[in-house]
């Protein structure tokens, strides 16, 4: 028993105070005013005062913080992306994921497990092969390997998958990690708020005040504020937000679902992913699968259920792990992916000046929550784009200079 | 034993004994038993152990929800003890105990619980050097049962059902909905997720008889009636869009479609909270009521009852009438209505205290309900000190409330609001095709329930379509079925809300004085409600604690989201059978009698080579390509896709969807196809013949023929061109006869003229070979004349044994997907995803030539526009690695490196046997792709190799092989 869990028991009342104030009020004017109390927005106004001393900040959540995206992934942190772009951003986001829980002083239960890429065809090796020398030549621990080294460290795997996909090998990451999504929420929540950025949550922008291509202020339901510089990091509602600026993002919104077992005994130490099934899946402290599949097929805004979620995604995971008939699903959900047409993110400047955009997350926002706050609060400060986002602009597609990490998506979309 | 005399709807078959184990203890119960019944009548009260502190826990509610009394059955985990069928022989086991369940070694964790407290987990344990050791801790004392290894992989069936009303639910309400719905012409089925119908009408009797006939009676015209089916242990999964239900049975999963859905499913009973309100023999007054009525069990020997509503009062009435005695009723309200319910039990003279609660309850050795201490509260709830007295008792029935089980509702997008009377919410406005009655919907009179139902019937047959006359009026409830605050504050906790997590009253204040003080947040932050029981005992009063705490009301705080499934369901009812669909060519089984080795191609498996006996794989792979360059050889292309595209504006159609011209084409003409995406990415290739004025047929790539054939579809809805594209993947049959002597073999099958001025390259002709209807194209993909056959299906098989027989003097043979790769190779031809990636634009393969910017419109023309005025950030050449090059190839995706860093990748590479070289494919910078200039692969332990850019293509780079020389 850590000792400083002595503290609850030896208390007479709760020793812990609010880890994040309320406020009545919004203040007439802010100096950075960030759309979304996700992940990615609670970061931003986190790294914004820690590196930058900017406070004078709100965070304005329709909803609760953590609870679009940050709170609907299935939690997996990796960098082995597939463009040099890709791979440096997510390396910087995996570096400052391990040393958050110090930070937070909150454990995040960062948790590295050793992620795989299974690979069932020969093309799906040439990618892993692709993605495999990138990513050494960055300096990312990322290799091919056979399906020996799969059975090893997941002996209870069917290699065959029921017969119709073997395993040819598989795109092996040892830093890949999990960790618990709402606390990382949380943590960038508490630590904003110790410095003094205010978190209002069920305030939603109505409306967004742009005079001679300049952010002037931010309608709300609580009112209007005065401010020069916004970051928007709405996932999923992005269109809503950018309409409200008046340009377009070539983001298109698919659901994506996920589904939990019931808990059991933990026998999956690592993390599996299978582009030609349709699946991922890591056991979680809790002792549930934690499983997702592909984007749903078609567009629209939306976080309702399909039936045909879980019953593919069944079927995949059998081929896997036959021995999991028995084994329940407890609760299936979905979440609003911003995707965008070369799979990598639309972050930084905007046509309007002070609007700035952390968007395109698509299936991939989770992982890169340290890293898009740390870079957005250094763009949203310094007026131009972070070096490590700067192949993420909106202007690539302008210049038709894309960013392709398609191969890099976890399983097919 | 307690087990009583025969129950009028008892679900026991007294002729057949159980023998079963249950923590290394033989033990014996009756058929129909469940197994926390049959253990229950044999004295067994502690069953299971809690999750976080490892309390010993009985039964709580006897209707699912019991997480705590979850059992290993063999190969099954986290078996629900307190609703599953117990079966002779049964070898069980409590989940989650590390010794057993009596001397389960974690159960000390219970006196540790106040270092414990809510989300502890996340203030400690953190150190980055000794997390990884504190998890591992973490994982061998989380989840619940084991998975045995050993599960062979269970394949169940699925069903597509219909009807017009699906009825959620057979108590009173559901089967009365059933019958209303029925009489009106509807085809009707209701499903109850219990062993047998009836729900509560045949155990919230209050010891009157007479209480059940309603149930008995709707029951018996439900199983009459010729147009209901009766779905007796089958839950509802879930609800999906346009009323989509899974129904879930011991066996499989049917999923309905209904015209109209009729929630009738009741509503949970819900714990009280005070101190120890978890100990084995505390449980839901409905849970004594189906030990009695279901299992003739006697839940104890002396109870006290605790109640806020007329079900307590029955309770103790059905106790009495059990043999139990009562030493008390302890009713949470400040006064206790007049009612003939409260007077027979005073007749029996049981002692009725108004504005009383059960402050503790009280352990024996074994951790089971030895007695209670009762206080008075006053109106808020407050202990009144001084109060407290001593019952000796072992059985506390709780009867203070319930929540409806809206699960469902919610699932369809039902708008619920609170209802202070009932102190329940209930549906606002429900969506259209779905209907509600009974406690689901506010109703918990039984006469009452029974009217609601038969209202909801009629609405939801006139929904379907069905005449239905007169309108029925639900008389509205005058007495409040669930307390506003069954809560009871102790200093010392252990006050449980939430069974599945060990979630005391103090969780939720501390939470919300850490700032968790939304629902959702409050859910994530202290785990109300995620267990597998997913908050159907605790979610309503983590909601009335968190209104309190906040100064809300219900309606403000309001719920969380509630998402499939109902019930946990098995992944093996989810999966089914398990659908992998493969495709084989109508030449699959000439491939297999020919040795042929397949690969997976898609859904296809396609000869990845033909093995022959005492031979390497390399070593046929090079003879069957050595066969298409010196003699001839046939391979099966019927993989391709394959469309055709009739109509006046065919022609324009496919101007707009490749990149080529193809209106322009002659009758008799073939033309290469390059498709681009909106953003000039090159994504597909093929080869389009016009084989007559308005018709075209042409063929995409394997990998790429569904997506084409969808998306050429969509096209063509959204342009309304004159045109009409039909897919013929399947119908057609095609194989590629290639090499010098093909047109030699063709002869002997044709009558043809198959001369260069009738059947010049790349021409198309229709007629027959070996007296099939064959179109064929004479095209060169592995560099050799050569024709592509496409016949009927149906007659593929035949056309091949007849090239066959024909090529045998010229030594003919299969050849399969390796040899050809190797073929096209050689003459520089790219593959689309392995030569190109997910950004490659057509000029950086060089084929300028096949975009045709002068047209008006082609899909991807406005990017390519602009592409073509930027500089190349890379180009795709042939390369050749040094003549006598030894040690390590390098593969396909390893990078070119230039000045340390990344210049590219080679995207294909094989030896050539016609070149007598390694040669390859690769991406490199512009700057790089002049022929001759010599560049740096990287194998994957980092050596490098040396290799030279060079002209493609490598063999025959005239072309002369495959078309007549001018």
């Amino acid at each position: 028993m850590p000792w400083r869990l002595l503290r609850f028991g030896l208390s007479k009342s709760h020793p812990e105070p609010r880890m994040f104030t309320a406020h009545d009020k919004l203040k007439p004017s802010y100096d950075v005013v960030i759309i979304g109390g996700g992940g990615h927005g609670l970061a931003s106004a986190y790294y914004l005062a820690r590196d930058h001393g900017i406070t004078n900040v709100a965070v304005l959540e329709k909803g609760y913080i953590g609870g679009g995206n940050t709170g609907r992934n299935t939690t997996i942190i990796r960098s082995n992306y597939l463009t040099p772009e890709g791979v440096k951003f997510y390396d910087k986001s995996v570096q400052l994921y391990q040393d958050l829980s110090t930070e937070f002083d909150l454990n995040l239960f960062y948790s590295t497990r050793g992620h795989f890429t299974l690979a069932h065809t020969d093309s799906a090796m040439r990618t892993m092969r692709w993605r495999a020398e990138v990513n050494k030549h960055y300096g990312i621990a990322s290799e091919v390997v056979g399906p020996e080294e799969v059975k090893r460290q997941t002996p209870q795997i069917d290699l065959s998958c029921g017969g119709h996909a073997p395993i040819q090998g598989a795109l092996y990451h040892a830093p890949g990690a999990v960790a618990r999504h709402d606390a990382v929420a949380w943590g960038y929540g508490r630590g904003a708020d110790m410095r003094g950025a205010e978190i209002h949550q069920q305030t939603a922008v109505t409306g967004i005040e742009v005079k001679g291509g300049k952010v002037v202020g931010v309608h709300t339901t609580k009112g209007f504020i005065s401010t020069n510089k916004v970051i928007c990091a709405v996932a999923g509602f992005t269109p809503r937000i950018t309409d409200m600026v008046g340009f377009k993002t070539p983001i298109f919104v698919h659901p994506l679902q996920a589904m939990v077992s019931e808990p059991m005994k933990p026998w999956l130490d690592t993390i599996l992913v299978s582009g030609s099934l349709h699946i991922y899946v890591s056991q979680s402290a809790r002792g549930e699968l934690v499983m997702g599949a592909s984007l749903d097929p078609y567009e629209v805004q939306s976080t309702r259920s399909t039936l045909d979620f879980p019953e593919g995604l069944a079927a995949h995971l059998l081929d896997m792990f036959p021995f999991l008939s028995h084994s329940k699903v407890v609760r299936q959900w979905a979440g609003m992916a911003d995707m965008t047409p070369d799979f990598a993110p639309i972050m930084g400047m905007t046509p309007v000046e002070g609007f700035y955009l952390d968007s395109g997350w698509g299936t991939w926002g989770f992982k890169a929550t340290p890293v898009c706050g740390k870079t957005m609060a250094w763009t949203a400060v310094n007026d131009k784009p972070h070096e490590l986002i700067t192949g993420f602009s909106l202007d690539r597609f302008r210049n038709y200079s894309l960013t392709g990490e398609k191969g890099a998506a976890s399983v097919g979309h | 034993m307690k087990r009583l005399p025969a129950m009028p709807d008892e679900w026991l078959d007294r002729s057949r004994t159980v023998r079963f184990r249950f923590e290394g203890r033989s033990f014996e119960g009756l058929a129909g038993d469940s197994i926390a019944s049959a253990l229950w009548a044999a004295g067994q009260r502690s069953q299971g152990r809690s999750f976080k502190y490892h309390r010993v826990r009985g039964i709580l509610s006897a209707a699912n929800h019991d997480v705590n009394v979850m059992m290993q059955d063999g190969p099954k985990l986290n078996t629900r003890g307190d609703v599953v069928a117990v079966r002779e022989g049964m070898d069980l086991t409590a989940v989650n105990t590390f010794g057993g369940l009596a001397n389960d070694k974690a159960r000390h964790l219970n006196k540790l619980s106040r270092f414990l407290p809510v989300g502890f987990y996340y203030k400690a344990f953190h150190n980055k050097r000794l997390f990884p050791l504190w998890e591992k801790m973490f994982r061998r004392i989380t989840g619940l049962g084991v998975v045995d290894f050993s599960t062979p992989h269970i394949r169940t069936q699925k069903r597509y059902d219909f009807c017009d009303v699906l009825v959620i639910g057979a108590g009173p309400s559901g089967l009365a909905a059933a019958l209303s719905a029925a009489e009106a012409g509807a085809s009707v089925v209701v499903c109850d997720e219990n062993a047998r119908a009836g729900g509560s009408g045949l155990f919230q009797l209050g010891a009157d008889g007479a209480r059940r006939q309603h149930t008995v009676s709707l029951l018996q015209q439900v199983k009459a009636h010729p147009r209901i089916r009766l779905l007796e242990g089958t839950y509802a999964g879930a609800y999906y869009a346009d009323r989509w239900v899974p129904l879930i049975d011991e066996n499989r999963m049917t999923k309905m479609r209904a015209k109209s859905v009729i929630v009738a499913s009741g509503a949970y009973e819900q714990p009280s909270v005070f101190r120890n309100n978890d100990l084995p023999g505390i449980m839901n007054g409905s849970a004594m009521q189906r030990l009695i009525y279901r299992y003739a069990v006697k839940p104890c020997n002396t109870a006290v009852v605790l109640a806020a509503n007329a079900d307590g009062y029955r309770v103790a009435l059905d106790l009495l009438a059990a043999g139990a005695a009562v030493a008390a009723v302890l009713d949470m309200r400040a006064s206790v209505p007049a009612s003939p319910l409260a007077d027979a039990l005073r007749a029996k003279g049981v002692e009725i205290l108004a504005g009383h609660a059960v402050y503790e309850a009280h352990a024996d050795g074994k951790g089971e309900l030895a007695g209670v201490t009762a206080c008075r509260i006053d109106g808020s709830g407050r202990v009144v000190s001084g109060s407290q007295r001593r019952i000796s008792c072992d059985g506390v029935a709780m009867s203070t409330g319930w929540s409806p089980a809206a699960n469902l509702l919610y699932q369809a997008g039902t708008r619920m609001r609170f209802d202070d009377l009932l102190q329940q919410f209930v549906p606002e406005q429900l969506p259209e095709g779905v209907f509600a009655c009974g406690k689901v919907n506010g109703v918990f009179r039984l006469e009452s329930r029974i009217t609601d139902g038969q209202r909801a019937g009629l609405a939801a047959a006139a929904n379907a379509g069905f005449e239905v006359s007169g309108s029925i009026t639900v008389p509205a409830e005058t007495e409040s079925p669930s307390h506003a605050w069954p809560v009871v504050a102790h200093p010392d906790g252990k006050n449980f809300v939430d069974f599945d997590e060990d979630l005391q009253v103090k969780d939720f204040e501390n939470a919300v004085q850490e700032g968790y003080d939304n629902i959702e947040l409050l859910k994530r932050f202290s785990t109300v409600g995620m267990g597998p029981s997913q908050g159907k005992h605790s979610n309503m009063t983590a909601l009335r604690i968190l209104a309190r705490l906040t100064g809300k009301s219900p309606q403000q705080v309001g719920t969380t989201t509630a998402r499939p499934f109902f019930h946990p369901v098995p992944l093996s009812h989810l999966a089914g059978r398990g659908f992998s669909p493969q495709r084989h060519s109508p030449l699959h089984g000439r491939h297999a009698a020919l040795g042929a080795v397949f690969m997976q191609a898609g859904a296809w498996e396609r000869p990845e080579y033909y093995a022959v006996p005492g031979k390497s794989r390399i070593d046929c792979i090079r003879e069957e390509a050595r066969r298409v360059r010196t003699a001839v050889a046939l391979i099966d292309v019927g993989t391709l896709g394959k469309l055709e595209i009739r109509g006046p504006q065919a022609g324009e159609f496919l101007n707009r969807v490749y990149t080529g011209r193809y209106d322009n084409m002659k009758v008799g003409a073939t033309r290469y196809a390059v498709m681009c995406d909106e953003s000039g990415v090159l994504s597909d290739e093929g080869v389009v013949a016009r084989v007559a004025d308005d018709v075209f047929y042409f063929t995409t790539t394997s990998s790429g023929a569904a997506t084409v054939y969808r998306e050429l579809s969509r096209l063509n809805i959204e342009w309304k061109l004159d045109c009409g594209l039909i897919n013929l993947t399947g119908s057609y049959s095609a194989m590629n006869l290639a090499g010098p002597a093909s047109r030699k073999v063709l002869a002997q099958l044709t009558d043809m003229d198959l001369s260069s001025a009738a059947f010049p390259y790349l021409a198309v002709r229709s007629g027959t070979v070996a007296g099939i209807p064959a179109r064929m194209m004479r095209v060169g993909f592995v560099g050799e004349w050569g024709y592509e056959i496409h016949v009927p299906a149906e007659y593929g098989a035949t056309l091949w044994d007849a090239l066959m027989k024909a090529g045998e003097s010229s030594g003919i043979g299969p050849f399969g997907v390796e040899a050809q790769r190797l073929l096209r190779l050689e003459k520089g031809h790219l593959i689309v995803s392995q030569d190109t990636d997910g950004l490659t634009n057509p000029f950086e393969v060089g084929m300028d030539w096949a975009v045709k910017l002068d047209k008006p419109f082609f899909t991807g023309k406005r990017s390519l526009q602009i592409v073509r005025k930027m500089p190349l950030k890379r180009k795709l050449v042939g390369f050749r690695l040094g003549e006598n090059h030894s040690g390590e190839v390098p593969k396909e995706c390893h990078l070119i490196i230039q000045d340390g860093d990344i210049a590219g990748r080679v995207t294909s590479i094989s030896w050539s046997p016609h070149v007598g070289r390694f040669i390859g494919l690769a991406f490199v910078l512009p700057s790089m792709s002049e022929t001759g200039t010599a560049f740096q692969i990287r194998l994957t332990d980092g050596s490098m190799v040396n290799a030279e850019v060079c002209d493609t293509p490598f063999f025959d780079p005239k072309d002369e092989r495959q078309k007549e020389i001018e």
